[in-house]
């Protein structure tokens, strides 16, 4: 015990003397602040060895933990889903007028007879005998539907007739048939239109261009309404932002007549940027074909423009050729293209041989019979003059156009308001005048911003004492129902 | 699921490699040729670039007198196909004024409407006349007629909901629908099979979208669990509202949907059902009322149903049938409600009149006879076919019996070979199909008789032979014999 105590006093005793030593040699005295400090090699020594092991030590990172079974279990039994439908509105409960007769530009609605202004049926084709016969005809060969695709066994000869008979028509070497006229445009799109393409199109087309766009994903600029200085700086600036013109795409889409204002595209300045900057041009003719022209060719017949040059041109023939469906006409190399890679046409049925029959019956008789193209234009004349001094309301369509156009002079301030207005001037004008119009209704899910209106559609069999009539009861409805403003 | 063959997998890659190699090839000369010929645009960028087309321009035109076969009389079950005749190697084919007699497999021609009917040929034309063929005007505007509201009232009835809309078309249907229903901010969790106008209307609502595996409930729940855990991408908020989109019987696979499956995992999760009955309405179920009545479920645990009436009402057009609020607010805010011109008055005659016919309210038991017969035609036609040694898909009492083919080269040679024979079939390869497993597509109709069905697969049975596409052994025939004799 004694020999350990002895051999531990002069391990202690040796410690501290070299601590003395290491505390009291020169280099280890520092001055610091005037206060001589004894030993800091050994503190600093010390830290050095702190930072080590702090530096080896791992970083705080928080585990992962994955959602256990009961914590998913409660998040799906907390989440509670919107309705599949926002509540119902009073005007959500809107039922139009039931038509009991054919939508000619008579028709009977509750057992009046009403003049019609609701049908795009620009020439008067409907109830023609010549249609109604090839129809009839149709029917009993075809029966109604065709029971297929284009690619399986869907294609009907009056189909391939149809096509051929539109492209002689139009002067292009092809064109393909769509059985909806509003799938159209969004079919022909995408297309043609990829991802990173550049499309610069009108603000006031409708909901199908609107659609084809937005599925085709490329890059999408709008140009004010009709405006083409507007488009003139959209096009400069594109052409100067992009350096990889070779291989990027440019397109323009604009209507003919607009379908939300009536006004008309002025081709002609279109074609000429076009040249200017290299951008196709994509055209929906849907109410200017058997319309503007002096032969119904539409509206390159109208701006003097050879129809060579204007790329794609696409029309639903719901309007003037009183038939149902769509068509897309073109160079050969477009609509063969169209032919496998738009999705309307490839994976819908065909349209039904009868409307396409109608169709080729309806080329038939506006090309022998020119004067209805006449006919339209006075009846659109006169309508016009007639309305010109209305109070309250004012025309926006182009004078040329055969949608006539009417907005409110004075806005109520927003755009519900504005059609409650329109509205009430509708159902007065029906049910004291007999004269039947549309207002222009707008989906939720269309972008178009354009100010709502009465859309009025003449036709080449509205007679003049039609015309007079629906002038008066406009100047009389207009007074009673704005009178209230 | 469909299993392909080892050795079948590897001799179509090696099929289409060597096609894409002669085609690269050819594209390579073509270039070349281009070069030193003018192009008439210059400093347009070309409308379609180079590999877009590339399907079409080395594979697709190779083979294309299989498609796009004109005809030259009504679908029905016996239909002339017009001959055409090609001068420049399939390039451009020219119409002939030759016509063959065959017997129609492609159509889809389920009840026998396609061709003029007794009953209802004089009244669409009775309608035509009183209602000429187009209104020219949106539903909304003036294009209401009486024909309309008593279509819907008949539609409503026959699906069993409260109310209905109809569309003059199926594709449209779906495309304008869909983006109303949900946008930003909702999920649509879809089948992977759908078909591409639910695909397009589901990307033009801008939900997001998400895919389960084909007819897999159980990949159904593990995906909804998932995305209600998770919420919106990045933002984590929670979704909207979740719609499952499925279809009665997938047209490409000749299946029926797990219905009762799906929509009590739907009811559980709390998401909405939106059930496309394209090929199954009027098609199966004991009244023709489709696959809610055929496997049993109740139409009011469906929340939207929709349908075509091309296939087995021989017309043409789309509904939506749902409770009376859904269909008012659809009407209100749809843009082929609003914008499109409404369905052909002729048309809407043709539903309703065969709409009762199968109803048995024209008087005689037509519509039942014509249901009897196309369920016992499917049934008949699948089996023989299996018997023979054909790999053939879907569920019995489906109209749609797909047969696999694989190889690119069986394509054309199928097709033609059963033309020469008088027989007329459909057969479809990519890209509405994955790449390997090319078919040829049968539909059945009720206008087909037992001799037809006989006749056909005689010619199948021989050219199968011919091309090699008995891919099962057949069974011999002496136990078929003896099957006959049981029975």
């Amino acid at each position: 015990m004694d020999t350990m105590f002895s051999a531990f006093e002069t391990m202690v005793k040796s410690v501290s003397d070299w601590v003395t030593l290491a505390f009291d040699r020169p280099s280890a005295r520092a001055i610091v602040f005037g206060v001589p400090i004894k030993g800091h090699l050994l503190v600093e020594g010390l830290l050095f060895v702190v930072i080590l092991f702090l530096l080896s030590q791992k970083s705080y990172k928080p585990p992962k933990r994955p959602l256990t079974k009961k914590e998913v279990d409660e998040l799906c039994d907390e989440w509670v889903p919107e309705p599949l439908i926002p509540s119902i509105t009073e005007e959500m409960k809107y039922e139009p007028p039931v038509l009991e007769s054919a939508a000619g530009p008579h028709t009977v609605i509750n057992g009046k007879d009403v003049v019609n202004f609701t049908s795009a049926d620009y020439l008067g084709l409907l109830g023609h005998d010549k249609l109604q016969e090839s129809c009839t005809k149709a029917l009993e060969k075809y029966g109604v539907g065709s029971c297929g695709p284009r690619g399986f066994y869907g294609t009907i000869d009056v189909h391939l007739d149809c096509e051929a008979r539109i492209a002689k028509f139009l002067g292009t070497s092809d064109s393909i048939l769509y059985s909806y006229g509003l799938s159209t445009m969004f079919s022909t799109i995408p297309a043609f239109c990829k991802k990173g393409d550049v499309v610069v199109v009108d603000e006031g087309v409708h909901w199908g261009i609107q659609n084809g766009l937005h599925l085709s994903r490329s890059t999408i600029i709008y140009f004010k309404h009709n405006d083409m200085e507007s488009l003139q700086s959209i096009l400069e600036n594109v052409t100067h932002a992009n350096k990889r013109t070779k291989k990027l795409r440019r397109y323009i889409v604009v209507e003919a007549v607009y379908q939300n204002s009536g006004q008309i595209a002025p081709l002609d300045e279109i074609v000429k940027l076009r040249e200017k900057y290299r951008f196709r041009v994509i055209l929906d003719e849907s109410n200017s074909i058997g319309v503007l022209g002096s032969s119904g060719r539409g509206l390159t017949e109208h701006c003097k423009v050879p129809i060579e040059n204007v790329d794609i041109v696409t029309a639903a023939m719901g309007h003037a050729l009183a038939t149902e469906g769509g068509f897309c006409t073109g160079s050969a190399r477009v609509i063969d293209h169209q032919r496998l890679s738009s999705s309307g046409y490839v994976f819908s049925a065909s349209l039904p041989p009868y409307l396409a029959s109608a169709a080729i019956t309806a080329i038939d008789v506006l090309e022998g019979n020119p004067n209805l193209i006449t006919k339209l234009k006075e009846n659109i004349a006169t309508l016009r003059k007639g309305l010109l001094d209305v109070q309250g309301l004012e025309i926006v369509s182009d004078p040329e156009s055969p949608i006539v156009f009417l907005t409110l002079k004075k806005s109520t301030g927003s755009i519900k308001g504005d059609l409650q207005v329109l509205q009430d001037i509708g159902d007065y004008l029906l049910k004291e005048h007999s004269i039947f119009v549309a207002t222009s209704k707008r989906s939720t899910v269309d972008k178009c911003k354009l100010p709502a209106g009465i859309r009025l559609y003449i036709s080449a069999a509205h007679t003049k004492t039609d015309l007079e009539k629906a002038c008066e009861s406009f100047k009389k409805a207009t007074a009673v129902v704005l009178a209230d403003q | 699921m469909i299993t392909i063959p080892y050795l079948t997998a590897l001799t179509t890659y090696f099929s289409y490699g060597l096609l894409f190699a002669f085609g690269q090839l050819r594209d390579f000369f073509r270039k070349i040729v281009d070069w030193w010929s003018h192009n008439s645009l210059q400093g347009y960028a070309p409308i379609c670039l180079g590999l877009e087309d590339f399907y079409i321009r080395r594979l697709y035109l190779r083979i294309q007198d299989c498609f796009n076969r004109p005809i030259s009389s009504p679908p029905d079950a016996w239909f002339d196909v017009v001959e055409r005749i090609s001068n420049d190697n399939n390039k451009t084919l020219k119409r002939t004024t030759r016509v063959n007699r065959c017997l129609n497999l492609g159509s889809y021609n389920y009840l026998g409407f396609g061709a003029a009917d007794e009953y209802c040929t004089p009244r669409v034309i009775e309608s035509l006349k009183k209602f000429s063929p187009s209104t020219c005007s949106a539903r909304v505007d003036g294009g209401t007629t009486t024909l309309h509201t008593e279509l819907e009232e008949c539609v409503a009835n026959f699906v069993g909901k409260p109310a209905a809309v109809v569309f003059g078309m199926g594709y449209a249907t779906n495309s304008a629908i869909l983006p109303v229903l949900t946008g930003k901010g909702g999920l649509i969790i879809s089948d992977s099979l759908n078909h591409n106008s639910i695909v397009n209307g589901a990307r033009g609502s801008g939900a997001t979208i998400r895919v389960f595996q084909h007819n897999t409930p159980s990949h159904l729940e593990k995906v909804l669990r998932e995305q209600i855990a998770d919420g919106q991408p990045r933002t984590h908020r929670p979704w909207k509202k979740i719609i499952v989109v499925v279809e009665g019987i997938y047209s490409m696979e000749g299946e029926l949907c797990k219905l009762p499956e799906i929509i009590s995992i739907c009811k559980k999760y709390k998401a909405y059902v939106y059930l496309d009955e394209a090929h199954s309405i009027g098609a199966v179920g004991k009244t023709g009322r489709g696959v809610c009545e055929l496997l049993g479920v109740d139409t009011a645990d469906v929340d939207i149903m929709m349908g075509t009436f091309t296939k087995s009402f021989g017309s043409c057009g789309g509904y939506i049938a749902g409770s009376k609020e859904l269909i008012q607010y659809l009407k209100y805010t749809c843009p082929a409600h609003l914008y499109a011109t409404s369905i052909s008055p002729p048309a809407a005659q043709q539903i309703i009149s065969s709409i009762k016919v199968i109803l048995g309210e024209d008087g005689s038991s037509r519509g039942a006879q014509k249901l009897a017969k196309i369920r016992e035609n499917s049934n008949f036609f699948r089996s023989e076919l299996q018997k023979m040694g054909f790999e053939v898909l879907g569920d019995n009492d489906s109209p749609v019996m797909p047969i696999m083919l694989y190889n690119p080269a069986k394509i054309p040679a199928f097709s033609r070979e059963c033309l020469k024979r008088n027989v007329a079939v459909v057969t479809v390869a990519f890209p509405a199909t994955p790449l390997l497993l090319a078919r040829a597509r049968i539909c059945i109709s009720a206008a087909h008789t037992r001799e037809d069905l006989i006749k056909a697969l005689e010619v199948m049975s021989i050219v199968g032979d011919m091309v090699g596409v008995k891919y099962f052994p057949a069974e011999p025939k002496k136990q078929q014999l003896e099957g006959v004799k049981l029975d």
